[in-house]
């Protein structure tokens, strides 16, 4: 029997939220403009930048992401008017809360990008996991338990 | 002797405050069988008070959670009456209706109290009507296992009262607190050294969620970390994440609504010093948006409810400090 063929190259797992009415339809047209962006980057659709619970930046990690990404509407474009403000006081929190506890800054970011913006959209996420790809594996908030490699 | 005389004088006015029937409940700390050994308890009749009241340097225990429940009680029977006079009603017009019942709670609260109280009734947790508050003097708190000036006392953030029905003894100022240089101290370390010294702390907890209970900021009545279906409802594997995430979400369900009352890394019996996750967010919410002080009135709006068109953007928290390099390239 042939030994399965090992992936040697290590690629990192990158989470994106998109909010629904912007970024999600940004990335969208990124698609629909052949624009090339890496595989490693998995959508969640929210209907929000402001659903984004904290918990699931951490369950992210967890499950074995190596950099969480949240794109929301610019803001004041906010489909709820207000969404995206809230949103940017508890991620601007969490994050200073995350680098106090010594996780890596460059793991969690958040942009604003518009439905219009796939260009952008495109552009944030290669130069994203470019970033994550430097910084190599998340080891210091893994949870070895949800490790499917040996 | 200070202190027997501060007890006799709370006990004084706990039993002038019963016989007149203004209170029903008085709650306060009971004695143990030693000295440090001090229980948050209710009474309720005047023998009780006089042979195990006490308020001492022990007294640390902050009672304003205790409220929660026991206002929680007394409106639950209330309504109760109120639905079985409105049922009668239906039935027979003419009926009389019953009085609800009048129970009022007598609490003492020391200053930094008095914030946790107020925050408590600002996020309508606990029923003022229900409550009789009285503010008492405090000179500081000792830990029970170190016997020593508990931290929190070391650097006091006030010895004014915010809110109370009357008061005992005379009331401070807020003081010029030293509270978040140790906060400081930590954020001009290097990440490694950051993520070093918490994984010392955290990976000591054993998750007997003892911070949670004692915070009178945590009164939801379901809690995310008794569901089974979380995957941390307790410590089951010895894992870092799990206590990394325990903490943060501990600290970031408080943000903003935390009076740093210190209560938390008080009763841990780990002695993981979990109040330095908790400055660490006030600190940030008083630098990047403005000072504010949870507990200190009941106007202000927290600042997580709120926003400005011109707040910072998230990135400012990589950018304050250009000096620092992050990350374990």
């Amino acid at each position: 029997m042939s030994e399965p063929v090992e992936n040697k190259k290590w690629q990192p797992k990158i989470v994106a939220f998109c909010c629904n009415w912007c970024s999600y339809a940004g990335a969208d047209l990124a698609g629909n403009n052949r624009l090339e962006y890496p595989a490693n980057v998995k959508i969640i659709r929210i209907p929000c930048s402001c659903r984004l619970n904290p918990l699931f930046i951490l369950r992210a990690f967890q499950r074995g992401a190596d950099g969480v990404i949240l794109c929301g509407c610019h803001p004041g474009d906010c489909h709820y008017t207000s969404g995206n403000f809230f949103a940017r006081r508890r991620m601007t929190l969490l994050f200073s809360m995350l680098d106090y506890l010594g996780i890596e800054k460059a793991r969690t970011r958040v942009e604003w990008c518009s439905a219009a913006e796939g260009v952008r959209f495109a552009g944030i996420m290669n130069d994203f996991v470019s970033k994550i790809t430097e910084l190599g594996e998340n080891k210091r908030l893994e949870d070895l338990r949800c490790k499917t490699t040996k | 002797m200070q202190d027997d005389k501060i007890s006799a004088k709370l006990i004084e006015k706990a039993k002038e405050l019963l016989s007149s029937g203004k209170v029903q409940l008085v709650i306060g700390w009971r004695k143990g069988l030693f000295d440090y050994d001090v229980t948050p308890s209710i009474f309720t009749t005047a023998e009780d008070l006089e042979k195990n009241f006490v308020y001492n340097k022990w007294c640390a225990a902050n009672l304003s959670k205790y409220l929660v429940k026991e206002t929680r009680k007394i409106e639950t029977a209330k309504d109760t009456v109120r639905m079985n006079n409105k049922m009668a009603k239906q039935k027979d017009p003419a009926s009389q209706d019953k009085p609800e019942p009048s129970v009022k709670i007598l609490v003492f609260l020391k200053p930094c109290d008095t914030y946790s109280f107020t925050e408590l009734l600002k996020e309508h947790r606990i029923f003022r009507d229900d409550i009789h508050a009285v503010g008492i003097p405090c000179d500081g708190m000792a830990d029970a296992s170190k016997k020593e000036l508990l931290e929190r006392c070391t650097v006091c953030k006030s010895k004014k009262h915010v809110t109370y029905d009357e008061l005992l003894g005379e009331d401070g100022e807020v003081q010029d607190s030293k509270r978040f240089d140790e906060v400081e101290k930590l954020e001009k370390m290097t990440p490694d050294e950051r993520y070093s010294f918490w994984q010392g702390e955290l990976s000591r907890c054993i998750r007997c969620n003892a911070c949670r209970d004692v915070c009178p900021a945590c009164t939801c009545e379901q809690c995310i970390f008794d569901n089974p279906k979380s995957g941390a409802e307790h410590k089951v594997a010895a894992d870092s994440f799990e206590e990394n995430m325990f903490h943060i979400i501990r600290a970031w369900h408080v943000a903003g609504r935390c009076t740093d009352c210190g209560e938390c890394s008080r009763v841990c019996p780990q002695h993981i010093p979990l109040h330095l996750l908790n400055r660490k967010f006030i600190k940030d919410i008083n630098e990047i948006y403005e000072p504010y002080m949870a507990g200190s009135d009941m106007e202000t709006k927290p600042p997580l409810l709120t926003f400005e068109k011109n707040d910072a953007e998230p990135n400012v928290v990589y950018t304050r400090d250009k000096s620092e390099e992050g990350g374990n390239k």
